[in-house]
């Protein structure tokens, strides 16, 4: 195989330490006098195929290459950048970055003995501590892959306690999240119906409301009225939402919502192309024996000690198999490191004052954006640090333009919206440049 | 072990300390919503940064890991992890691109995912590859969401719907084919831990979707008859998956497409030398025949004219997560496989599989071995003996900690009693192998001698054994601010 | 010691009739074989259960077994003491720690089940 500007002449043996030597010694204490006769099981046709792999690349090289690959990309910072919709620019401070970065957190296993990983139990711990009480809600898992696959488990969640098989999304709910819901629900039989959120209704039949605060155009949703109206029909209300936006603003719990999810990426991860992330997930206490994932409870050693250990592990794959609530055996638990120490630095304080700072960058963003000609934002309601603006010509067009002066605009929502634009702001996102945005975007829409 | 202070960040609190300052807002203000819509109070922890960098830190220490300790834990592959991966996952033009960036302006991430493609694509002999799925089990769940819309599209979804799975398989197996809506039904093993032929043959029909098939299998061995397997299975019709868990004992060694398998997931946590995390994230790239790519995962990326492109296949089975599925941990295997090259894939297996035979040919005297035969990356044991004298492998795994050795994997296979899954890894050296093989030996003679001391076991650990029948009767699974008075 | 004054399944449940309520739990050589029990799923009063046929779930630490009822009727108590306190049902799975009250629908289905000695005889060859 040879790779665009592929480097080589490394070593395997900066990983592998044993020596030819090393090898037949323990070949002649095993007995065999070939390596051969390991591995007779292996059809012998089959074995030692050909294979077009580039050679080994020293270190040294490698890293200048893939350095050089890496600056090709255009990168946030550089570019002044409005995208959100579903992961946003923030700022992690030093330490919630260096913390993440142990060797014995990043390198040990899923605590399956927990004497020896009470590190990772106790983050856990203090992950599910910091993440229900941000949500309002009783209890917290030890984290998901991500948003989307904890509102679709929400779903499937909440078909199993209701013995429902209807799952009404509301119409402002993102498609990316409706995608994933389609595909982990499709073989279980069931039914997606998008419903209207400015005029719902619930059947009676219905396993679930699935609301996102905020929405797909950033619009904070009403989610009492959410939750009392599957109430009234006996199904169950679940929400997405973005929980930096947690920090100003009502959460789940208080608004009665049974299961509330979110993407835990706003929270002390970074951007990353998509991902590792990590998904939160939270319950009222009494549905916590449905729930998927990792559960990290606290107990007593044999001395009377304070320890913590995995709980309520008969709900998972590794003990009932195919009834098992969900077939996930991970908690994505270094990203929910980061996230546990993103909320210890940030603190009371930090993350509402932080919070507050991206709602104010939006407002004043949005408020410069709906007074240039041609531009208007597409909802009157209560918004956070995103906002739908339709714009003079096509959504695509503007984005082009935007890149041509070095900002990397909004996602493009003409889906939607006609030439829609859904812009974030974040604490990171200085004066500067937004006035650099609104000149640009003024200067756009009036070009013929 | 000394006391240590394993206070929660909550007791720790002090009003009014911070670890981070907010700048001021540089634009005119805007006035809140309405205070209904409001929270009134966030329940964290007030730490100065000093304080949260010592109790991290700390908590860290409690863990044995790679980079502290020998880990040979069954079935994970906890190899070394070269540093080098994390560090070119955290370079800027990777780590800090938004993931709805225009397919332009990340041409260099697009490139690396589609290289990555190409050589999982090669080592398996699976030239589909998608890696978005997230972890090992949503592999599994997009393999077999595959295998179903294979059938459908042949008109024979409804009829085909059973997975049949050996008994010996992890239980995602059949979680995922319970969510992918297939009847599970088990296939036993034989005598020698090989799945039964015989059985298999009576149980393939025209309801088989698929058997999934981890290989080598959980005991650690090649099944024999893998050619005249995936013939029985083709020739009704079904689909073979291979669960790529074990995938390590096969670099280099064989390719899974050659073999007959149709369909694979692979750990790059596990094979790739990707970190564990303590417990994920994890990438579970799906892989599949050329025939079968049309249905794999959305987004996969593709090559036009030097150009990547991120795009879904024709029948595509849909979206598995929010964006392109792990790029951080992506970044990471592709670092590894550069480094290693081919010279260092095709030496995986082969160490891996003399490591393992090595530590089982120098513990059979003193434990039994599950299947005394050569088995390959990893060696199943069982405490049987010992258990007639009352100790577990529970004991001897609580022992192994007191000499600094993470235990082997426990009480997995089901089907053997007592069993202790030892997975050295390439990466261990002889020296490493001796100390460990030393301290089994003695473990052994402990169990004959003094027994109690195996059962009290951990003895210097940041705890002696924890009450989890306690923690599941009444949970307690976070910390609750005391009852106001 | 089994208690002769009642009847046993195969599956470990035993019933204890009284006129023509059958009071219903599980053995002690299930609660042995489970470990600490830690939850008790049982299923409402008023709902009717079958012979034989599955009511409910005990779960240890690391293992769950479906409970397959050694009688056919309507419950009328459930014993909500160990859905509380689950550790009742090893340290008492003969009294304290019953789990429900089950009024029969069919009487004659006691015959089917065994008596303490045969019961005995069976946990030997499988313990």
């Amino acid at each position: 195989m040879t790779l665009a500007n592929s480097c080589s002449g490394g070593s395997p043996s900066t990983f592998i330490p044993n020596t030819d030597h090393d090898q037949q010694a323990m070949l002649d204490a095993i007995g065999v006098a070939d390596f051969e006769d390991l591995v007779a099981d292996v059809p012998e046709a089959y074995r030692h195929p050909t294979l077009d792999l580039p050679p080994a690349a020293h270190e040294m090289s490698l890293a200048s290459e893939m350095a050089a690959l890496a600056s090709t990309n255009y990168i946030p910072g550089d570019y002044a950048c409005f995208l959100g919709s579903g992961a946003y620019r923030h700022y992690i401070p030093a330490v919630a970055r260096k913390v993440a970065n142990r060797g014995e957190f990043m390198t040990s296993y899923t605590p399956y003995q927990p004497e020896v990983a009470q590190g990772s139990l106790q983050v856990a711990f203090e992950f599910q501590t910091m993440v229900s009480h941000l949500m309002g809600l009783e209890v917290a898992n030890a984290g998901m892959y991500d948003g989307p696959t904890a509102f679709a488990e929400a779903a499937l969640m909440a078909a199993r306690i209701t013995k429902r098989n209807k799952v009404v999304a509301l119409d402002t709910v993102d498609e990316r999240n409706i995608e994933v819901l389609r595909s982990y629900s499709h073989y279980q039989g069931i039914e997606i119906v998008r419903a209207s959120s400015a005029d719902l209704t619930v059947p009676n039949d219905a396993a679930c409301v699935m609301v996102q605060s905020p929405n797909v155009y950033g619009v904070i949703e009403d989610m009492g009225a959410v939750s009392d109206a599957a109430h009234a029909q006996g199904a169950l209300a679940v929400a997405s939402v973005n929980p930096m936006s947690l920090g100003m603003f009502k959460s789940p719990g208080e608004c009665d919502i049974d299961i509330a999810t979110g993407e835990g990426q706003s929270i002390g991860v970074p951007l990353g192309f998509g991902g590792p992330y990590v998904g939160l997930f939270t319950c009222k206490d009494s549905y916590k024996r449905q729930m998927p994932g990792r559960i990290v409870g606290k107990t007593t050693d044999t001395n009377g000690e304070t320890g913590y250990v995995l709980t309520l592990q008969t709900r998972e794959q590794h003990i009932r198999r195919e009834r098992a609530t969900s077939n996930i055996c991970t908690s994505t638990q270094l990203i929910a490191l980061m996230v546990a120490a993103y909320l210890a630095t940030l603190g009371k304080q930090g993350l509402r004052e932080t919070a507050e700072l991206c709602y104010q960058k939006a407002h004043y963003a949005a408020s410069q954006i709906n007074a240039l000609p041609g531009y208007s934002l597409v909802s009157d309601g209560t918004f956070f640090n995103e906002f739908a603006v339709s714009c003079p010509k096509s959504s695509q067009s503007i984005l082009d333009a935007l890149i041509q002066r070095k900002i990397i605009g909004g996602a493009d929502v003409s889906n939607r919206v006609p030439n829609g634009i859904v812009f974030a702001l974040t604490e990171q996102n200085t004066r500067a440049e937004i006035d650099r945005l609104i000149e640009a975007l003024d200067e756009i829409g009036s070009m013929s | 072990m000394a006391a240590m202070d394993r206070r929660l960040l909550m007791e720790r609190s002090v009003a009014g300390r911070r670890a981070v300052t907010v700048p001021e807002p540089d634009v005119p203000l805007t006035p809140l919503p309405d205070a209904s819509l409001l929270r009134d109070d966030l329940l964290l922890p007030e730490v100065t940064e000093g304080e949260v960098v010592r109790y991290f830190t700390l908590l860290s220490q409690l863990n044995f890991s790679v980079d502290t300790q020998y880990y040979p834990l069954g079935s994970c592959t906890m190899k070394y992890n070269p540093k080098l991966n994390d560090e070119m996952a955290s370079l800027p033009g990777f780590s800090e691109i938004h993931p709805l960036q225009a397919d332009e302006t990340v041409q260099g991430a697009l490139r690396v995912i589609h290289e990555l493609q190409e050589m999982l694509g090669e080592i398996t002999g699976l030239p589909g590859v998608s890696v978005g799925p997230l972890a090992g089990a949503q592999g599994e769940f997009a393999g077999l969401l595959i295998a179903r819309a294979f059938h459908e599209d042949r008109g024979e979804g409804a009829v085909r719907n059973v997975a049949l799975i050996p008994d010996s398989a992890h239980g995602t197996n059949p979680a995922s084919a319970a969510m992918a809506g297939l009847e599970v039904v088990t296939v036993p093993s034989d005598e020698h831990g090989n799945v039964s032929v015989d059985d298999l043959r009576n149980l393939a029909n025209e309801r088989t979707a698929v058997f999934m098939l981890t290989i080598p299998n959980t005991v650690g061995l090649f099944e024999p008859n893998i050619l005249e397997i995936t013939k029985i299975i083709h020739d009704t019709g079904g689909l073979v998956y291979a669960d790529g868990a074990n995938l390590n004992a096969l670099l280099g060694l064989a390719k899974l497409g050659e073999l007959g398998f149709d369909i694979a997931h692979s750990n790059l946590h596990k094979t790739f030398s990707t970190p564990h995390g303590g417990g994920g994230p994890g990438s579970g790239p799906v892989l599949v025949t050329e025939e079968l790519a049309k249905y794999l995962p959305a987004p996969i990326v593709s090559e036009n004219d030097g150009k990547f492109v991120l795009g879904s296949p024709d029948r595509t089975v849909g979206r598995l997560n929010g964006f392109q599925g792990s790029f951080g941990i992506v970044v990471r295997a592709y670092t590894y496989i550069r480094l290693m090259g081919l010279e260092g894939i095709k030496a995986v297996a082969r160490n891996a599989i003399i490591n393992a035979n090595y530590v089982q040919s120098q513990l059979k005297d003193d434990f039994d071995v599950a299947y005394d035969r050569f088995c390959m990356h990893e060696t199943v044991m069982s405490a049987r003996r010992q258990k007639a004298n009352g100790v577990s492998a529970l004991d001897i795994s609580k022992r192994l900690i007191d000499y600094g050795i993470h235990p082997p994997t426990m009480y997995f296979p089901l089907i053997v009693p007592e069993a202790l899954m030892i997975e050295p890894t390439e990466t261990e050296s002889k020296e490493t192998l001796d100390a460990f093989i030393a301290v089994m030996k003695k473990i052994a003679e402990e169990a004959d001698a003094s027994p109690e001391l195996l059962h009290s076991a951990p003895h210097n650990a940041a705890n002696t054994r924890l009450d989890e029948a306690t923690a599941a009767r009444k949970p307690v699974l976070r910390w609750e601010p005391e009852a106001a008075d | 010691m089994t208690p002769d004054d009642r009847k046993y399944s195969k599956e470990h449940e035993w019933a204890l009739v009284t006129g023509i309520v059958a009071t219903v739990g599980i053995t002690q050589f299930a609660t042995e074989s489970l470990g600490d029990v830690v939850f008790v799923d049982l299923p409402e009063v008023g709902s009717s259960i079958e012979q034989f046929g599955k009511f409910g779930e005990v779960e240890s630490v690391k293992a769950v077994s479906d409970l397959f009822s050694p009688v056919s009727g309507t419950i009328t108590e459930r014993n909500d003491a160990v859905i509380d306190d689950p550790e009742v049902v090893n340290k008492s799975p003969y009294e304290a720690g019953w789990l429900l009250k089950v009024e029969l629908s069919a009487p004659s289905e006691i015959d089917d089940l065994m008596g303490a000695a045969d019961y005995d005889k069976l946990t030997a060859e499988e313990g």
